[in-house]
C-alpha cells in the first residue's frame, strides 16, 4: 500500500483536478511513496475501541435562528470573477448532466 | 415478429425501483448560510462569503432546517439519530462552490421509517432507508460553447429521502411521489412544486425475473420533474431494460437522464473517473444534537397526520372511505373539516358536513376558481347551516338558497332564514290545519290517489309547499298527509 | 540588515496616547517609514497600506480629542498574516492562486482588532496557506529571519515573526495549525500564543486544517501578546467550532509568579537529539523556574511519536479538501483552457505551488475509499490517543514545558525533502492534535546568536497559566532588550 504506481498517481491527480507535468509526477511518485512508508507506524498501533476525534473540546453544533440577512449585492458577488456574462460566471460548456446533488 | 408490451414483459420480468427524492425545505434562510431563499431572484443576487465558498467562510446550521427535517422523521415513523453528522461528500462542478457538498453519510438523522402508499385500494407500505440533510447546489446554464452559472440556488436545505428498492412498478414509482409531495405539503416543510425544482427524483430502476432473488443490473434516472413523467419515464426504463436482456444483451451500470419531449432516456456521458466523493464528517460542523426539549417542541407542533384523520373520519362520523380519503387529499380540506366540525353544536353530525363539503362548497369554489384555503363561506357558517338542517329549522331545500346568500354575502345563516321569513313550519297543529285544507280543496286527487294513483302524493306534498312558500317540513307534511288521506 | 528599532509596548503605547503624549498619528509615520526603507531586505510584507494605517491613526486620535474612553488597542501597530481575510486590502495566503484577490468581508479577529483601535499596517508574508516550516513556500517572496539574514523566519508564520523581531509592528496576528505561530515566534525571538481549538473565531481564517488551525497573537513580550489574546478570544456565532465560554482577564495572571506552580517536563521531548544552544537554554530555564519556587516533574506522553504521521494525515487531507473551491470560476487566477475539466486542472495545477500540490495529493490518497479506514480514520483515533496522554499529564502538573524546536533557525534551503521538513514540527504538532494551548517564550540565545524558544503547553482554555509561567521564563531568562542586528535598547522607544 506503501509505494504508488505511476497509474495510481495520474489517477489521484485527476481527481484532485490537478494537472502535472510528467516531472511533477515522477516527483510525486517518489515523494509520496517515501511519506507513506512512514506511515506504516501507525498502522500498527492497537486502536481498537479507541473513538475517532474530529474536535479536541467537545461541542455540539450551535444551531442559527431563521431570519435572513442582507445578501451580497451581485456586483459585489461577481467582482473577483474571472470571467462573468452580466451577473452570471462563465465557464467553458458543460456537457454532462443537470445541475444539483446527484 | 411482432414486439411484446410491457404488459406481456412483466407477465415474466419484475421491476425493483428505488427512489431518491429530494425536498426542498421551506426556511426563510439557506442550510449554512442566512442568506434569504426565495424563487425566481435575479441571479446570484442570494449570496454571501458562505454560499460563494470565499476563503474563510464557515458554516452555521439553520436549526429551522432541522425542525421541518423532523417533523418528516416523526411522520414516516423514522429512528431519529441523537447525534447525527454532516459529512463533505467532494466533487468538481461549476455549481458546486466549495468542491463539496455539505450533506450526511455515516450518520444520517434519520433511518428506517416508512410511507404508506394506495395502491390499486391497498395500502402498501414502503420502507425509508435514510432521510437526511442536504444543501443544494446552484445552477448551471448550457448556452453554446459556455454555462452560466447562477449560485442563488447554493446552500438552499434539501431532505433526500431514499426509499428501499420495495417499489414494483412505475404506478406504484408515482404515487410513492404523490404520496411524498402530499406529507411534505401536510406537515408544512415544503412547498413540494416539481416545476420549481422543490421536489426532485430520481429512480434507480433493475428488472429481474420473476421469482428470481439476485437483483439485476441497475441504472439511474435522472431529469424528472413532473408526476406525470415519473411514471412515463420509469415505464420506460423498465421496457427499455426488459428488451435488452431478452435479446440476450446485458444493462450497463449507468447514469441515464430523462428527455420529456423525447419521451426518452438518454446515457449521460461516462464521467472521466468512478465517483469516489472521499466522504469525511465536516470539521467545521460539530455533531447535531437532537434532545429530550426539542422533541417535545417539534411533537407539540405536529398537525394529525393524514392517516390517522383517514381513521378518525371513518370511525367517529362513520364518513365513507372514498369521501374521507378526498377530505385528506389536502390538508387545508381536511382542516377546513375539522374546524366546522369543533364550531359544530352538536360534534356528531360530521357526515351531513362532509357531504355539504365535498359537493356544495367544493363544487362553488371550483366554479369560483378559488381553492379551499380561500373560501368565502368560513367553516362556522357553514357549520352553522348544516345545524339548521339538522334541528329542523330549515329544510334541505332551502338550505341550498341559503347557502348561496351566505357563501355570497358573509352573513350568518339564521339572519338571512329570518330576514327571508323561511323557517321550516314543523308545527303539527298548523300543518294539520294546511293539510286539511289541501285535502278538502282537492276532492278529485283524492279519489284519483284513494283508486290507487301513487304518483298523485307528490301533488299534495306540491301544494302543501305551495301553501306554505315552501317551508313546509317535508317529512311531517308526508306523515300528516298520508293520516288524513288514510294511506 | 538595518538595525531592528525597539518599539514601544501595547501597555506602553496606550497610555501615551490616552495621556496625550504623543498621537497616534506620530507613532505610525516612523513607522512607516521603517517598513518601507526595510522591507526591501526583510520580505515580511505581501501588502503594505500607508493608507489605511494612516486613517485608523487619525481616527484614534480624533477619539482622544473627543474625550471618548480609548478602546484596547488605541494606536498599537499591527500585522496580520495574508491567510486572514481584510476588506479592501488584498488577502492571498501567499499562493499565486488568490493573486490579486481583494475579500469583501473581514475576518471576525480583524474586526476585533480594528473595533479595538489598532493600526493595521498590512498583511505579512507566510507559506502557503500555512503550509510549510521556513516561510520559502511563499509564492512571492522569501522573509529573512531579523537575527540573521541567511536563516529562514521560521513557518508559516515566517512574516509575522520577523515583522514583530524587526520592530517593524508591536504586534503580528499568525495561525498555527502544527506549530506555524510557536516555531517562527522560537526562530525570530518573539513570543507566540496558539489558543485553545476554539478559543478565538475562524470566521475569515484561509482554512488549512479546520480541525487544527487556531489564530494567535505574536509580540515581543507575554504581556503584549496577553493584551492583543484579550481582544481576539471568545466567542463568536459565525463559526460553529467557536467556544462558548468566558475570557478571563489575562493579564492579571502576569505577575503570579510560578511559586507553586507543578510544571511536568514530557521525556519524550528531552529525549531525543537537540542542538547544543536549545538543550542548554532549556537547562538553564529549568533552573531558573525551579529557584523561583516551581515544582520540576517528569512526565511521560508515551504516543508523541505518533504525533508526526497522525498529522501528516488529518492536515493533508483536511486542506485538499478546504481547497476544493480554488478552481478560478468565481475569484482568484484562471488559466486559460478550452473545456471545463481544463479549467479546474490548469488553473489548480499552475496556481499552486508544490507543497499545496503534494499535501492534495497526500490527503487526496487518505480520502479515497478504501483507503479511509486506514489512514484519516486510523489517524483520527491516535488523536485521541494522544489527547489521552496530556489528559494524565494534566492530571499530575499545571503546565507543561517543552523545546519549542530541536534546533535553531536553518539556513535557506538547508531542509531538502519534504519529511525533513516535515520532522521539524515534531515538538509542536500535539498541541494541535489535542486541541490545547501552547506557548513558545524566547529563554536564551545559542552560541550563534540565535534565538531558542521554550514551549508550554497548558489545559484546554487554560492560557492564564501559560501566560503566568511565560512571563516568570521572560523575566528569568528572556532576551531582556537585546534585539536583532545588535541593537539593544529599552521598551520605549522614542518616534
Amino acid at each position: 500500500m506503501a509505494t504508488l504506481t505511476r497509474k495510481e498517481v495520474e489517477d489521484i491527480a485527476l481527481l484532485a483536478r490537478l494537472h502535472l507535468e510528467p516531472p511533477e509526477l515522477d516527483a510525486m511518485q517518489e515523494e509520496l511513496g517515501a511519506i507513506l512508508a512512514h506511515f506504516r507506524t501507525i498502522a500498527v498501533v492497537d486502536t481498537s475501541d479507541v473513538p475517532p476525534m474530529t474536535h479536541a473540546v467537545p461541542m455540539d453544533a450551535p444551531l442559527r435562528v431563521d431570519v435572513p440577512e442582507p445578501s451580497l449585492p451581485a456586483a459585489e458577488a461577481l467582482r473577483a470573477a474571472p470571467r462573468r456574462d452580466g451577473d452570471l460566471f462563465v465557464v467553458p460548456a458543460v456537457i454532462t448532466g443537470p445541475s444539483g446533488p446527484s | 415478429m411482432s414486439e411484446r408490451t410491457l404488459e406481456q414483459m412483466l407477465e415474466d420480468w419484475e421491476p425493483v425501483i428505488g427512489l431518491e427524492v429530494h425536498v426542498q425545505l421551506a426556511t426563510q434562510s439557506k442550510i449554512f448560510s442566512p442568506s434569504a431563499v426565495a424563487f425566481g431572484a435575479p441571479p446570484n443576487s442570494l449570496t454571501d462569503p458562505i454560499v460563494l465558498g470565499l476563503p474563510g467562510a464557515l458554516p452555521v446550521f439553520n436549526r429551522a432546517a432541522l425542525e421541518l427535517a423532523l417533523r418528516l422523521g416523526i411522520a414516516t415513523g423514522s429512528q431519529i439519530r441523537a447525534r447525527s453528522r454532516f459529512a463533505r461528500k467532494h466533487y468538481f462542478y461549476p455549481d458546486l462552490p466549495k468542491g463539496y457538498q455539505i450533506s450526511q453519510y455515516d450518520e444520517p438523522l434519520c433511518e428506517n421509517g416508512h410511507l404508506d402508499l394506495i395502491v390499486g385500494g391497498a395500502v402498501k407500505r414502503v420502507r425509508l432507508q435514510r432521510i437526511h440533510l442536504e444543501e443544494d447546489a446552484g445552477k448551471s446554464t448550457h448556452v453554446g460553447a459556455v454555462s452560466h452559472v447562477d449560485l442563488n440556488r447554493a446552500g438552499v436545505p434539501l431532505a433526500e429521502v431514499v426509499s428501499a428498492p420495495e417499489l414494483t412498478s412505475a404506478e406504484e414509482a408515482a404515487e410513492f411521489m404523490r404520496a411524498l409531495h402530499r406529507l411534505v405539503r401536510w406537515l408544512e416543510i415544503s412547498e413540494a412544486d416539481m416545476e420549481k425544482g422543490q421536489l426532485r427524483c430520481d429512480a434507480n430502476v433493475s428488472v429481474r425475473m420473476r421469482g428470481e432473488d439476485r437483483l439485476g443490473t441497475r441504472t439511474e434516472l435522472k431529469n424528472i420533474n413532473s408526476f406525470r413523467f415519473v411514471q412515463h419515464a420509469v415505464e420506460h426504463e423498465i421496457a427499455r431494460q426488459i428488451r435488452i436482456v431478452e435479446s440476450g444483451g446485458r444493462v450497463v451500470r449507468e447514469t441515464r437522464l430523462w428527455d420529456a419531449a423525447r419521451g426518452q432516456s438518454a446515457s449521460m456521458r461516462t464521467k472521466e473517473e468512478a465517483d469516489d466523493y472521499r466522504y469525511f464528517p465536516d470539521p467545521d460542523l460539530p455533531p447535531v444534537v437532537v434532545d429530550g426539549p426539542l422533541m417535545t417542541g417539534i411533537l407539540r407542533g405536529m398537525p394529525e397526520l393524514p392517516a390517522a384523520r383517514f381513521e378518525r373520519y371513518q370511525r367517529e362520523h362513520a364518513i365513507p372511505a372514498d369521501e374521507a380519503r378526498t377530505l385528506i387529499s389536502e390538508r387545508a380540506l381536511a382542516d377546513y373539516f375539522d374546524a366546522a366540525l369543533a364550531a359544530h353544536p352538536r360534534q356528531q353530525s360530521g357526515k351531513m358536513l362532509a357531504s355539504w363539503i365535498l359537493t356544495e362548497l367544493l363544487g362553488k369554489l371550483n366554479a369560483d376558481g378559488k381553492d379551499i384555503a380561500e373560501s368565502p363561506l368560513p367553516p362556522p357558517l357553514l357549520s352553522a347551516l348544516v345545524a339548521l338542517i339538522e334541528d329542523g329549522t330549515i329544510s334541505g331545500k332551502i338550505a341550498k338558497e341559503i347557502f348561496e346568500e351566505s357563501y355570497r354575502t358573509g352573513e350568518a345563516p339564521i339572519a338571512i332564514v329570518d330576514r327571508r321569513g323561511v323557517r321550516q313550519i314543523s308545527d303539527e297543529k298548523e300543518l294539520s290545519a294546511i293539510v286539511d285544507r289541501v285535502v278538502a280543496g282537492n276532492p278529485k286527487q283524492v279519489e284519483s290517489y284513494l283508486g290507487g294513483k301513487d304518483t298523485v302524493f307528490g301533488f299534495f306534498v306540491g301544494q302543501v309547499m305551495k301553501e306554505t312558500s315552501g317551508r313546509a317540513n317535508p317529512a311531517l307534511t308526508a306523515e300528516l298527509l298520508r293520516k288524513r288521506l288514510g294511506r | 540588515m538595518t538595525t531592528a528599532a525597539a518599539l514601544g509596548s501595547v501597555a506602553d503605547t496606550v497610555r501615551r496616547i490616552a495621556d496625550g503624549e504623543v498621537t497616534a498619528a506620530a507613532l505610525v509615520e516612523p513607522a512607516i517609514e521603517r517598513i518601507a526603507s526595510g522591507d526591501g531586505e526583510l520580505g515580511a510584507f505581501l501588502a503594505f497600506d500607508p493608507t489605511g494605517a494612516r486613517a485608523a491613526a487619525a481616527a484614534v486620535d480624533r477619539q482622544r480629542a473627543a474625550g471618548v474612553p480609548l478602546p484596547p488597542l488605541a494606536g498599537v501597530l499591527v500585522t496580520l498574516k495574508d491567510n486572514l481575510v481584510t476588506a479592501g486590502l488584498p488577502t492571498t495566503a501567499g499562493s499565486k492562486i488568490l493573486a490579486g484577490w481583494i475579500p469583501p468581508y473581514d475576518a471576525t479577529v480583524v474586526e476585533r482588532l480594528r473595533a479595538a483601535g489598532a493600526i493595521i499596517l498590512g498583511k505579512v508574508n507566510c507559506d502557503e496557506f500555512g503550509m510549510g516550516s521556513s516561510t520559502e513556500r511563499s509564492a512571492f517572496k522569501l522573509t529573512r529571519n531579523p537575527w540573521d539574514p541567511a536563516r529562514v523566519p521560521g513557518g508559516s508564520s515566517g512574516g509575522s515573526a520577523a515583522a514583530v523581531a524587526a520592530g517593524m509592528c508591536i504586534g503580528s496576528l499568525g495561525t498555527d495549525t502544527g506549530g506555524s505561530i510557536r516555531q517562527p515566534a522560537a526562530f525570530c525571538g518573539v513570543v507566540g500564543v496558539k489558543p485553545t481549538y476554539g478559543r478565538v473565531s475562524r470566521h475569515g481564517v484561509i482554512a488549512f486544517a479546520s480541525s487544527l488551525d487556531q489564530v494567535g497573537p505574536l509580540a515581543r513580550t507575554v504581556a503584549d501578546a496577553a493584551a492583543i489574546l484579550q481582544v481576539i478570544a471568545g466567542h463568536d456565532p459565525r463559526d460553529g467550532t467557536s467556544i462558548n465560554a468566558p475570557v478571563p482577564a489575562y493579564a492579571a495572571a502576569l505577575a503570579a509568579g510560578v511559586a507553586g506552580l507543578k510544571i511536568g517536563l514530557p521525556r519524550e521531548y528531552f529525549e531525543v537529539e537537540l542542538e547544543p544552544g536549545v538543550r542548554e537554554a532549556l537547562d538553564r530555564t529549568i533552573a531558573a523556574l525551579r529557584d523561583r519556587g516551581a515544582a520540576m516533574t517528569p512526565v511521560s506522553l508515551p504516543h508523541t511519536e505518533l504525533a508526526l504521521p497522525a498529522y501528516y494525515l488529518i492536515a493533508p487531507a483536511e486542506a485538499s479538501s478546504n481547497l476544493s473551491r480554488y478552481d478560478g470560476i468565481r475569484y482568484g487566477v484562471r488559466a486559460d483552457a478550452q473545456d471545463l475539466l481544463d479549467v479546474y486542472r490548469r488553473t489548480r495545477g499552475a496556481g499552486f505551488g508544490p507543497e499545496v500540490k503534494r499535501r492534495i495529493m497526500l490527503g487526496t490518497y487518505a480520502l479515497r475509499s478504501g483507503y479511509y479506514d486506514a489512514y484519516y480514520k486510523k489517524a483520527q483515533q491516535v488523536r485521541t490517543l494522544i489527547k489521552r496522554d496530556f489528559d494524565a499529564a494534566f492530571a499530575q502538573v499545571d503546565v507543561l514545558l517543552t523545546p519549542t524546536t530541536p534546533t535553531a533557525a536553518f539556513p535557506f534551503g538547508a531542509k531538502s525533502t519534504p519529511l525533513e521538513m516535515y520532522a521539524a514540527d515534531v515538538f509542536t504538532l500535539s498541541c494541535n492534535l489535542a486541541g490545547l494551548p501552547g506557548l513558545s517564550v524566547p529563554c536564551g540565545l545559542t552560541a550563534e546568536g540565535l534565538p531558542v524558544g521554550a514551549q508550554l503547553l497548558g489545559k484546554p482554555l487554560d492560557e492564564a497559566t501559560l501566560l503566568r509561567a511565560g512571563a516568570a521564563i521572560e523575566a528569568a531568562v528572556g532576551l531582556g532588550d537585546r534585539r536583532p542586528g545588535g541593537a539593544r535598547g529599552p521598551g520605549g522607544a522614542s518616534p
